[in-house]
């Protein structure tokens, strides 16, 4: 479903991403892991088509992103980091812009938007503006945006970032339960959020996969030890 | 190219989810009827029943109104990182910088066509030339998009919208003054006689004030929306890269 090649990615003089490559098929929640500023969010922006790869190539459906942009992101739902949503909009318009612009008119577009806020309990706050949400209903907003179209594939890049361990469980619920069928990626620096959730784990560490592998595998790596060791004896050096 | 109407939308109506929308229009109408019946204006003295008092400052005050209005058009996406919401949805470039473009020209435009009151006010005062009005007021409304052209590029290359209201403000000025005398006579000093010929044609109150006087000459119209559409394809390149 998705497929990585070689991916580079250069700011400046720094490589944020350095020659990563993987495939993602459906029904697999894949954790991307790396310590912060690994290169994670860099290479979630190449594949959505937000930036635009130094080298390498990201296809989805085998249609590659630099070629057809547009194809690839009808495919894919996104949750950037911090979930940008416009703020003087309320959950329902914001929703509907969305839908729109996904090509939904009217009853259709109704439709998506119902169920999206069903999926993610949004309908409290339908009519709230989004500059007066917590946190957590900022951040569902943006999982019902991502996935407003019924995606193939979902990106996910640190959904459960500065949510309370409440917010953080229902999150985790929401992932799995929308996965079957699909292929997601989801990144993340917690551990326990790839036990809980995914099949697979990538780690990356300065711009480089350092593991690909089930979870089990990765904890078969130093059988006794804790996650956190094995993460930090794979990524260190990495500050 | 259908995906530019819920851009439109939600940009136009965007502008009226805040207070500010409503601040400014009544701002401008404010300003730009005191400056008409202030002494410079000479509404009242100049004793023919005409608009030419109150629009004479248009290419002024627009210099000063567009970029309040087009600042906000790309640095805001920016700063608030819905940039990349926007630009991982199925729309192109070119469909994002439209359906934003004129969602801002057709506020500038309700900004404009509000003075319509003052319009009604001289056809009661007297018998004005309703043809001149109405080439003026297309005048204006293409002025302004011209004018928006430049900040709405403006505005694509910063994230801080006061570096993109004084970006804008520099372009604009400069564009306003090239149909200086003053101005043209400096730059044929510095400059070969053809550039500077070259860059007075380029002057938004020559192009204007045809409108002015009731006439609708190829040649302006087609300097408006060439701006702008060598303002917007910048744009959408300026985005890209
Ligand atoms: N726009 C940018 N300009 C310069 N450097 C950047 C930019 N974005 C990210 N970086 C750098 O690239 C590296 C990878 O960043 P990122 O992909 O955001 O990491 P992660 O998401 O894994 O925390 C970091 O060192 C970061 O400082
Ligand atoms: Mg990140």
């Amino acid at each position: 479903m998705i497929e990585v090649k070689g991916l580079v990615k250069t700011y400046g003089a720094k490589r944020a991403v350095d020659g990563v490559t993987f495939t993602v098929k459906r029904g697999d929640i894949l954790g991307f892991l790396g310590p912060n500023g690994a290169g994670k969010s860099t290479t979630m922006k190449m594949i959505t088509g937000f930036l635009r790869p130094d080298a390498g190539t990201a296809t989805v459906d085998g249609i590659d992103v630099t070629v057809d942009p547009v194809r690839v992101k009808q495919k894919l739902g996104y949750l950037p980091e911090s979930a940008p949503a416009y703020p003087e909009m309320t959950v329902g318009e914001f929703l509907g812009f969305i839908a729109e612009v996904r090509g939904f008119r009217g009853a259709a577009k109704t439709a998506q938007v119902d169920r999206a806020i069903q999926l993610t309990h949004l309908a409290p706050v339908r009519k709230q503006t989004i500059e007066t949400l917590s946190k957590g209903f900022k951040q569902r907003v943006g999982f019902a945006q991502a996935l407003l179209h019924d995606p193939a594939a979902l990106i996910l890049d640190e959904p459960t970032d500065g949510l309370d361990p409440n917010q953080k469980n229902e999150v985790r619920a929401l992932i799995k339960n929308m996965s079957a069928e699909k292929a997601v990626i989801l990144s993340t620096h917690i551990l326990e959020e790839v036990d809980a959730i995914c099949n697979r784990v990538i780690i990356i560490s300065r711009g480089q996969v350092v593991a690909d592998e089930t979870p089990a595998q990765l904890r078969a790596r130093q059988p006794g030890a804790r996650l956190d060791e094995i993460f930090r004896s794979l990524t260190h050096g990495d500050i | 190219m259908r995906q530019i109407t819920p851009i439109f939308k939600r940009e136009f109506l965007g502008y009226f989810r805040s207070p500010v929308a409503y601040v400014f229009l009544i701002a401008f109408l404010v300003i730009s009827v005191s400056l008409a019946f202030s002494r410079y204006g000479g509404f009242f003295r100049a004793g023919v029943a005409g608009l030419e008092s109150y629009f004479t400052f248009f290419p002024w005050l627009f210099m000063f109104i567009v970029p309040a209005v087009g600042m906000r058009l790309w640095s805001e996406e920016k700063r608030s990182g819905t940039v990349e919401l926007l630009f991982t949805l199925p729309i192109t470039t070119l469909e994002a910088v439209l359906g934003k473009f004129l969602a801002g020209w057709a506020f500038l435009a309700l900004a404009v066509l509000l003075s319509f009151p003052m319009a009604l006010t001289v056809g009661y005062l007297g018998d004005p030339d309703w043809g001149i009005i109405a080439t003026t007021y297309l005048g204006a409304v293409l002025m302004a998009g011209a004018y928006l052209g430049v900040c709405a590029l403006t505005s694509a290359l910063t994230k801080n919208q006061v570096i993109s209201f004084v970006l804008s403000l520099g372009a604009c000025a400069i564009l306003l003054f090239l149909g200086f005398s003053s101005f043209t006579e400096t730059l044929e000093g510095a400059l070969p006689m053809v550039v500077a010929d070259a860059l007075s044609n380029f002057s938004f109150i020559t192009h204007f004030d045809a409108f002015t006087k009731g006439i609708v000459d190829p040649k302006d119209v087609i300097f408006f929306l060439s701006l702008m559409g060598f303002t917007l394809f910048l744009n959408v390149v300026a985005l890209e890269r």
